[in-house]
């Protein structure tokens, strides 16, 4: 035995084969009508999933696969046979013998109003998953008169990264979301004041740099409206630059750290004007950091290094 | 929890403030100075320890508000520190509540009434006459140091108008003057004779409640009679009774007790008190909690603040009951910001029975534990809404949570949590004195007991009065005294301005919980108010819409955005002539008023038409002209 042994120890054999995963969990299911047709989903589902699984087509707004449902842009709202009011469908949990209408008069027209209400007070002119549900409900905003209020602001242009542009915020809470627990944890922005003067701010409403503001943009990302927008695609479009048309989506690996996130590269006319990541990434669930984001300009730099 | 504090200070008299409500802090992390040999290089207070703290923000800024008159940054940033709540977040609650200013402020300001009641009642002539003394709306001119304001309904409407003057300092002075109709009222309370004003009168509880002392009542019993800051009187006058009988009866058998009364929710929903308790009894998550919903802020209601000041111990006491029928150690009871007295009796009697054994660890000698903590509202209609109360009680903004998941399940801190209402909690007394059986057989099979009903506008006699289910709308008027001044009666608001307007041809309506929803009717919170031939109600509507505007959380879109167009097209309703134009604004308003009501998040939302939709339909306002 020489002095080493103490710190020699012998390794366990070898597996013969590898272990085998655990069986993935069954999951009880229940069975609810959409329309009339019954459709299976399993416990813990919401009507969003049922309805979905069932190809009938839901709008959503504030909801977002990566976040916490907070149903409160109320266009998902769907009708539950004996509810006394119409159910938010991205966060009801599906019982067992639901009788669910996605499609009801009842359903159109509070669909049709709200989209009203938002058009009427929110310059949606970026937004534009929003645009065709408006056509889609006939929803007439201006039957509110030119004068009805609208929450129209001054642009935030406060930093060298993106821009805020509060006149377009349909206050879907994604983005405190985003800047929260759901996936920063950095809380620098939450909803103030109350009601039609609810808005997204910072402590005091000071400027992003004054602010907990760590500039990874996960806001951006998960803006529906074009709010939030990075600093290059905002001066494209200031100049009428701005072409989704002629526009690739190139995915790559962030050259940064070691964590390797994905990253898709939005190219116009060979420049790089926007990084995103992919929502179904399972890293990255479209989150990125502050040099994933935006920092993309060295490629775009025309001298060689 | 990585909490980025930057710019402001806060003040020496500012950290006093939030030191006498949450100790002196005890590193440099929770905004201590910084000792390194003490402190450490590292942060302590996770997230866990974050949430921990959280409830005590909304009393934290109360403390600041209180002494200084404002909330500066630099006293939200030491808050932020000794709570670790992030900032951003801290801002959002802080601009939630209407009774925290985030900008200087006169130490004293006036807050007027100029809601429905009061507005009947000459609130814009008090509004006008103080314009002239202080100086406009909001404004404090150098060396002056008191301003006014204009607030939502302040639960005085049977002394309307009223007004609430507070003034900060160490202690800070809330004084309630009702009726404010003279400039020289004021002036009075703005002197701050504090022993005059700070709590009601036997003698002011009897002008509050025409029927006091006379027999057959059994919720207003002691009211202006037994002397509420007394807990001997209180016993001598039947108090604890229901208490003995419920530890000899234990906790199955009060809630079958409170099931066979079939008592319903006295707050609005009519929801059955016994399936409720019952439910939180069998959940298997503890801690269970118990919530006194005295946040009534209901345009016309004032039934719970006469409660609480003229019988606190009764609050009190049904509250332990609660407890212990559905083993609940801890209970909170919300009251709103603006009732300074029902506050201040309510801590008095809580403190005197705590005294006497009758809360804590071991209630007399039994082996059941029950404590309650009163917290402040701050000034948010919403927050009685109960899971807008929840999220208010936690620290939060006052937003409503999506049902399900319901309070029973999870409530307050996400735990079991039974939320009932002031005169829902005062009914469980009798009930358990005279046995459910007894105490049923008054009122119908279907509605059961008494209740309050809070009778202001144009009437003689305004004031809580307690009948039976089962009286007509006609009765109680009569009991009022009928219309004041001779004049004749063009409508009736019932249940609160999320309740509904009916004319004169309603008189005969029976006052139950049945019969007034056969009828598309709601009792509400038990608002009576009445409207003689001179009013215009149009402009009433128009202040009802802006009430509930003022009030929307800004959560969900059909509210925050609904409850704005309501008010423009009424606007737009008293000025436009042409018929089609009015006929064209009324089917907007309809279609409006149903997006509102199927898909608000929560019942503001849904029932913020109801009056003025009422209006239309039942009165003819803005169709034939006739209030116009």
């Amino acid at each position: 035995m020489s002095q080493h042994d103490a710190i020699w120890f012998t390794l366990p054999p070898r597996a013969a084969a590898l272990p085998e995963a655990p069986p993935a969990p069954v999951r009880a299911t229940l069975t609810v009508s959409v329309d009339g047709a019954p459709v299976e989903v399993s416990e813990g589902a919401t009507l969003l999933d049922a309805c979905r699984a069932a190809g009938k087509d839901v709008p959503t707004i504030c909801y977002l696969e990566t976040l916490t449902p907070v149903n409160v842009c109320r266009v998902c709202v769907v009708e539950v046979e004996g509810a006394r009011v119409l159910a938010p469908a991205c966060s009801r949990k599906a019982e067992a013998g639901m009788k669910v209408h996605t499609n009801s008069a009842r359903v159109r027209t509070s669909r049709k109003v709200v989209l009203e209400l938002l058009a009427s007070s929110v310059d949606l002119s970026t937004a534009d998953e929003l645009k065709p549900l408006l056509a889609e409900y006939g929803a007439d905003p201006a039957r509110f008169g030119a004068a009805a209020a609208t929450v129209a602001q001054p642009v935030k242009d406060d930093n060298d990264l993106y821009v805020r542009d509060y006149s377009k915020c349909v206050l879907c809470y994604k983005c405190v979301e985003a800047c929260g627990t759901d996936a920063q944890n950095t809380f620098a922005i939450a909803v103030a004041g109350r009601g039609f003067h609810a808005h997204i701010s910072t402590e005091l409403d000071v400027p992003l740099p004054e602010s907990a503001c760590v500039y990874c943009g996960n806001c951006i990302a998960v803006c529906p409206t074009g709010a939030l927008m990075a600093k290059p695609e905002f001066s494209l479009r200031q100049a009428g630059q701005w072409a989704p048309e002629r526009q690739t989506a190139v995915d790559t690996i962030c050259p940064y750290c070691g964590v390797g996130c994905t990253l898709t590269a939005h190219v116009q006319d060979e420049r790089i004007v926007k990084v995103t990541s992919p929502f179904e990434n399972g890293v990255t669930r479209g989150n990125l950091c502050v040099k994933g984001r935006f920092g993309f300009e060295y490629v775009n730099q025309s001298e060689d290094l | 929890m990585d909490i980025h504090v930057v710019g402001a200070e806060a003040s020496a008299e500012e950290r006093a403030a939030v030191d006498g409500l949450l100790g002196a802090p005890s590193t440099g992390w929770d905004g201590g100075d910084r000792d390194i040999a003490r402190d450490g290089r590292a942060s302590r207070g996770g997230r866990p320890a974050a949430v921990a703290q959280r409830h005590l923000l909304l009393p934290s800024f109360h403390a600041v508000q209180d002494r200084v008159g404002w909330v500066s940054r630099g006293a939200m940033n030491y808050i932020c520190q000794r709570l670790i709540v992030p900032p951003a977040e801290a801002w959002g609650v802080l601009t939630f509540y209407h009774l925290f200013a985030t900008e200087p402020r006169a130490a004293a300001v006036v807050h007027v009434c100029d809601d429905i009641a009061c507005r009947a009642r000459g609130a814009e002539s008090l509004c006008a006459s103080l314009s002239e003394t202080l100086g406009p709306e909001g404004s404090a001119p150098e060396g002056r140091g008191t301003t006014w304001m204009r607030s939502p309904c302040l639960g005085q409407c049977e002394r309307a108008p009223a007004a609430l003057v507070v003034r900060a300092g160490a202690p800070a002075t809330r004084v309630v003057v009702a009726p404010a109709s003279s400039a020289d009222a004021l002036t009075r309370a703005l002197a701050f004779d504090a022993t005059g004003h700070l709590t009601e009168s036997l003698a002011d509880l009897r002008a509050v409640v025409p029927q006091a002392g006379q027999p057959g009542l059994t919720l207003l019993r002691r009211v202006g009679v037994v002397d509420p800051t007394s807990l001997d009187a209180y016993r001598a006058a039947g108090g604890y009774a229901a208490l003995t009988r419920a530890l000899a009866l234990g906790p199955a058998g009060i809630i079958a007790e409170v099931t066979a009364a079939k008592l319903m929710g006295r707050g609005g929903a009519a929801f059955p008190t016994g399936v409720k308790w019952a439910a939180v009894a069998a959940e298997p998550a503890e801690p269970h909690y118990v919530v006194c919903n005295a946040d009534e802020s209901e345009p016309g209601t004032f039934k719970d603040r006469v409660l609480m000041a003229g019988d606190p111990f009764a609050i009190i006491e049904a509250m332990t009951i609660c407890g212990i029928a559905t083993r609940s150690t801890r209970g909170f009871l919300y009251v709103r910001g603006e009732y300074p007295d029902a506050e201040a009796r309510i801590a008095q009697a809580a403190a005197a029975a705590r005294a006497a054994g009758l809360l804590g660890d071991d209630l007399c000698g039994s082996g059941y534990a029950f404590d309650l903590e009163i917290r402040r509202g701050a000034g948010a209609y919403i927050c009685g809404e109960e899971t807008a109360l929840f999220n208010s009680l936690e620290g939060k903004r006052g937003e409503p949570r999506s049902k399900p998941p319901f309070p029973s399940q999870a409530g307050v801190f996400g735990k079991p949590t039974v939320v009932n209402n002031v005169e829902t909690l005062a009914n469980v007394l009798p009930i358990l004195t005279q046995g459910a059986a007894a105490w049923a057989a008054t009122g119908t099979a279907s509605s059961t007991g008494t209740r309050l009903f809070c009778v202001s506008g144009h009437v003689m006699r305004p004031g809580l009065y307690e009948l039976p289910f089962g009286v007509t709308l006609g009765e109680v008027l009569r009991l009022a005294g009928g219309v004041a001044g001779g004049r004749d009666l063009q409508a009736i608001l019932l249940g609160g301005a999320a309740g509904m307007f009916v004319g004169p041809e309603s008189l005969d309506l029976r006052l139950t919980f049945e019969d007034t929803r056969a009828a598309g009717l709601t009792l509400g919170s038990g608002v009576v108010m009445a409207f003689d031939d001179t009013t215009d109600l149009a402009e009433m509507l128009g202040r009802i819409a802006a009430f509930f505007e003022d009030e929307s959380c800004g959560q969900c879109v059909p509210c925050r955005v609904g409850t704005v167009r309501q008010r423009e097209l009424l606007a737009q309703l008293r000025a436009d002539v042409g018929v089609t134009a009015r006929a064209e604004r009324l089917a907007i308003l309809a279609e409006l008023g149903q997006a509102m009501r199927d898909a608000s998040i929560c019942g503001l939302g849904q029932t913020a038409s109801s009056a003025v939709e009422s209006a239309v339909a039942r009165l003819q306002v803005f169709r034939s002209g006739s209030a116009l």
